[in-house]
């Protein structure tokens, strides 16, 4: 799909099925753009049933002309146009100028999205069928009919999706310094509009100026973004961040490390200062993200180092959080009548020693199974801990259902943490997430880290080399179960009280997802991966910076999933060797094409040269 | 070489009427082997006639049922893989199985995962440069994506890394082409000649035995030829077998 990727599709030789002969602004793969267009539609319609448009509506982001409800469905079109660019038909070796035809083609895909929606609009007024479909709705039809009239919708739908279809596609076209504008200029205004809450709580002067009464960008203000954020790209400010990004890839040695931690301190003294100056709404975020970021790094050493799919990781949070929960809170079971109460810091102690342990007695029996075996007996770890935290068997110790509250801030005496100050929360959590990057950091690169990826490669090979396997792997399963723990001890001190349901299966689908799309293995896509999908789409329970679609989150977590494992399976943030592995193939085409690889070598050993080509009896 | 009275010497490794079963299925029945230090021997067998099986239960990663493992004398049947792999036991996987998704060098340095030596693991490195200039400069590429012939070479660099007295190598002619079997033969005829015993479990039995001093035939899982490569060449039986058989 992508420009590099020869496919032998359109060789210029061949005759093709298609009417490629005429040349001209239709001279493109009908088929091909109708089979899209048709996707998209069914995805327009898709989301449409959904409810989101219609239940995302009253969340304005540009007054009075869109609302969150109307982006929901008017950014695939865009999408589509934009990829439908993509598709260019290679003759030979080099791609062929993109010009009217890409911009024809996607008019095209947008129309017959747009026209999906048309029918729907149509079908809407025609039939009822609200029992099986729910949103099936007067408001969904409203939403559809832009509050007009069925007339109106009908045709407005497919104009819309053309104009945008044909803008994606023309995206191609436009000079890249053009291109680059716009871009920005779009993602100002829709930075704006969408993180509208974040924006007034980092600096609540602009809520008056910037934003309507009920919500979203006065118009006026929304053009002047646009100008200034491509004003902005177009004067070269762009330039100078990707001029400073690769002098720093291109930096090695001695220079590279100094630049590198003058990063590290950079961003740390950023991270420090911001919630100082923010409204509590960033700082919960915040201590969100990095609840959930620990978690995430500790399920990258299970999962992205030592190659072992855990799918029960939330039992180990939930160790973490209850073990500090009871260890502190008067409000514990009566079972623990005659334990002193400790500070958060000495029950963290006995958590950590905790949660070691029960990732050993966890990891015992789990460790000897090998692939999908093993992930399916996580999956049941990881319940089994939540129903004994819940049974009536250990209600006792745990309060069953009732969960245990009035667990205390967290005291270090010159501050505490408590959840009704989250930037507290914050501050403690960076700490922990400062140590728990180093150590995955140096765990990477050590003995243990490459006995890790050696399982991960080739288990019974990495036996062979001498590598106890069992051992390294249960290691793996302990360190995991500690990083956890640090994240359970804090959540109880933030939320003041811990239930069985806080530690659903969900949070371990959720971590899993981060490591995921962030980039299995890779610390800085595992903090990325947080950033984007707590911060902007929220946790199991937490929310996130549109907070509006929390209803629809799984949908979107499984959408993103599907699509990362299709277009990007190395994560947001690939290191170089998931990329190549990932992308052998197209690797390997681009080192023949430039003669790097001869693909001939099993034949003739070019070290031999001609000799030893008898074949033995 | 073809010095076969070393019954007066230690071996270095050695099977002692070893039983090895997979749950209920009795692979090896009483295997009786013996290596002695800086020799090349054989064994050759058809398909699934336990070869494979020999070699892992040597280097630990099966345990035999009854009989014993000995490595210089020792009885080893309770030692984990490390123990073996620690005092000189190598194994060459069957199909090279290197760490396809890393690099080269991880790869190598992945060999000497149990030592310590610094220093010498590093000289080390550069001996196997010198073998295998070509090695040295994929050094960063991922080892999947390395030729077949390459392949090999790394995975006899990663063995030797181990710094070992013995290797044990599954079939290594195994899915090369025709041109290079003949140039790895050569290999390992150069790394014997280090003073490294070679243990070659093989289907290719003229070319095994052209290079071995003795050699044994498996067959579903007993011992039915031991005897000098020579006179084992020359056995119409095992001629026949091998035109005929598998
Ligand atoms: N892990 C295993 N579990 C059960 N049976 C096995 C296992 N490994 C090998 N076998 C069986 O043991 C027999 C001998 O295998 P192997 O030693 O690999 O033979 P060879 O290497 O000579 O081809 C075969 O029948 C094979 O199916
Ligand atoms: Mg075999």
């Amino acid at each position: 799909m992508t420009a590099t990727t020869v496919s032998n599709s359109g060789s210029a030789n061949e005759p093709l099925s298609i009417d490629a002969v005429s040349k001209g602004a239709f001279d493109f793969d009908m088929r091909a753009a109708l089979t899209s267009g048709l996707i998209l539609a069914l995805s327009l319609v898709f989301i449409a049933l959904c409810g989101i448009p219609e239940g995302l509506n009253e969340r304005l982001l540009i007054k009075p002309v869109l609302s969150l409800g109307y982006l929901s469905l008017l950014w695939l079109p865009l999408l589509f146009g934009w990829l439908s660019g993509n598709e260019t038909v290679l003759e030979g070796m080099v791609a062929t100028k993109k010009g009217a035809r890409d911009i024809v083609r996607g008019l095209f895909v947008g129309l017959i999205g747009g026209l999906g929606l048309s029918l729907l609009t149509v079908l809407m007024d025609a039939f009822d069928l609200r029992d099986p479909l729910v949103n099936w709705s007067p408001a969904t039809e409203e939403v559809l009919q832009f509050s007009r009239s069925i007339g109106f919708g009908v045709i407005a739908w497919p104009v819309l999706g053309a104009i945008l279809g044909a803008f994606g596609a023309a995206l191609h076209v436009m000079p890249e310094k053009i291109r680059k504008a716009v871009m920005a200029g779009l993602g100002t205004v829709l930075s704006f509009a969408i993180f509208a809450t974040f924006i007034v709580d980092v600096a609540d002067f602009l809520d008056d100026l910037l934003y309507a009464r009920r919500g979203g960008l006065k118009w006026g203000w929304a053009i002047a973004l646009f100008v200034i954020g491509a004003g902005a790209s177009f004067l070269g400010g762009g330039r100078k961040i990707s001029e400073m990004k690769s002098s720093y890839q291109a930096a090695t040695g001695p220079a590279k490390r100094q630049q590198t931690t003058t990063l590290i301190l950079l961003s740390l003294a950023a991270l420090i200062i911001i919630p100082l100056i923010t409204g509590k709404i960033t700082q919960e975020l915040f201590a969100n993200i990095g609840i959930f970021l620990l978690l995430a790094l500790g399920l990258n050493i299970v999962v992205g180092l030592a190659g072992i799919l855990d799918l029960g990781y939330v039992a180990f949070f939930a160790v973490g959080g209850y073990t500090t929960a009871v260890l502190t809170s008067p409000n514990r079971g009566p079972d623990f009548e005659g334990f002193p109460t400790l500070p958060w810091w000495g029950a963290l102690l006995v958590t950590i020693i905790i949660a070691g342990l029960v990732g050993l007695f966890i990891g015992a029996p789990v460790i000897r199974m090998r692939g999908d075996y093993l992930a399916i007996v996580t999956l049941g770890f990881g319940e089994i801990i939540r129903l004994l935290f819940l049974s009536d068997w250990l209600n006792g110790w745990f309060n069953g259902a009732q969960g245990i509250t009035n667990v205390p801030p967290a005291d270090f005496g010159f501050f505490s943490v408590k959840g009704t100050d989250p930037r507290s929360v914050f501050y403690l959590v960076l700490f922990f997430a400062a140590i728990s990057i180093y150590v995955s950091w140096r765990l990477e690169r050590s003995r243990l880290g490459r006995a890790w990826m050696a399982i991960r490669e080739d288990e019974s090979v990495a036996e062979a080399m001498g590598i106890n396997t069992v051992n390294m792997k249960l290691m793996a399963f302990v360190v995991g179960a500690v990083l956890a723990s640090f994240s359970g001890a804090i959540f109880a001190a933030k939320v003041g009280s811990i239930f069985p349901t806080s530690f659903l299966i969900l949070v371990s689908v959720i971590i899993l997802v981060v490591v995921i799309v962030g980039g299995m293995g890779n610390i800085m896509g595992i903090i990325v991966g947080s950033v984007v999908l707590i911060g902007v789409l929220g946790g199991p329970k937490q929310p996130g910076l549109l907070a509006e679609f929390s209803e629809y989150k799984l949908l979107i977590y499984g959408a993103l999933l599907v699509v990362m494992m299709l277009k990007r399976p190395e994560g947001l943030v690939p290191n170089a060797r998931r990329s190549r592995e990932l992308h052998q193939d197209e690797f390997l085409q681009d080192a023949w094409l430039k003669g790097e690889v001869d693909t001939d070598d099993d034949m003739v050993d070019p070290s031999t040269g001609g000799e030893g080509t008898v074949a033995p009896a | 070489m073809s010095d076969t009275n070393t019954d007066t010497r230690t071996p270095l490794l050695e099977f002692r009427n070893i039983n090895t079963h997979y749950g209920a299925v009795h692979i090896l029945k009483d295997v009786n082997l013996a290596i002695y230090p800086g020799e090349m021997v054989s064994l050759l067998g058809g398909n699934a006639s336990g070869k494979s099986t020999t070699l892992k239960t040597l280097l630990g990663m099966v345990t035999p049922t009854s009989g014993e493992v000995v490595l210089d004398g020792e009885v080893v049947n309770d030692k984990p893989t490390s123990y073996r792999v620690e005092r000189g036991v190598t194994m060459v996987p069957e199909n090279r199985r290197l760490f396809k998704r890393l690099s080269v060098k991880e790869n190598l340095e992945l060999g000497a995962y149990l030592r310590n030596d610094k220093a010498e693991i590093a000289n080390d490195l550069e001996r196997i440069y010198t073998m295998f200039p070509r090695v040295k400069e994929r050094l960063n590429q991922k080892s999947g994506t390395l030729s077949g012939g390459e392949q090999q070479m790394v995975a006899m660099g990663r063995a030797l890394m181990a710094k070992p007295r013995v290797l044990l190598m599954d079939e290594p002619s195994m899915g090369l082409a025709p041109a290079l079997v003949q140039t790895n033969f050569e290999l390992i005829q150069q790394i014997h000649e280090e003073g490294i015993a070679i243990f070659m479990v093989e289907q290719n039995a003229n070319m095994a035995l052209s290079l071995a001093d003795r050699g044994w035939v498996l067959q579903t899982g007993r011992v039915v030829l031991d005897d000098t490569a020579e006179n084992l060449l020359a056995n119409p039986e095992l001629q026949k077998s091998y035109l005929g058989g598998a």
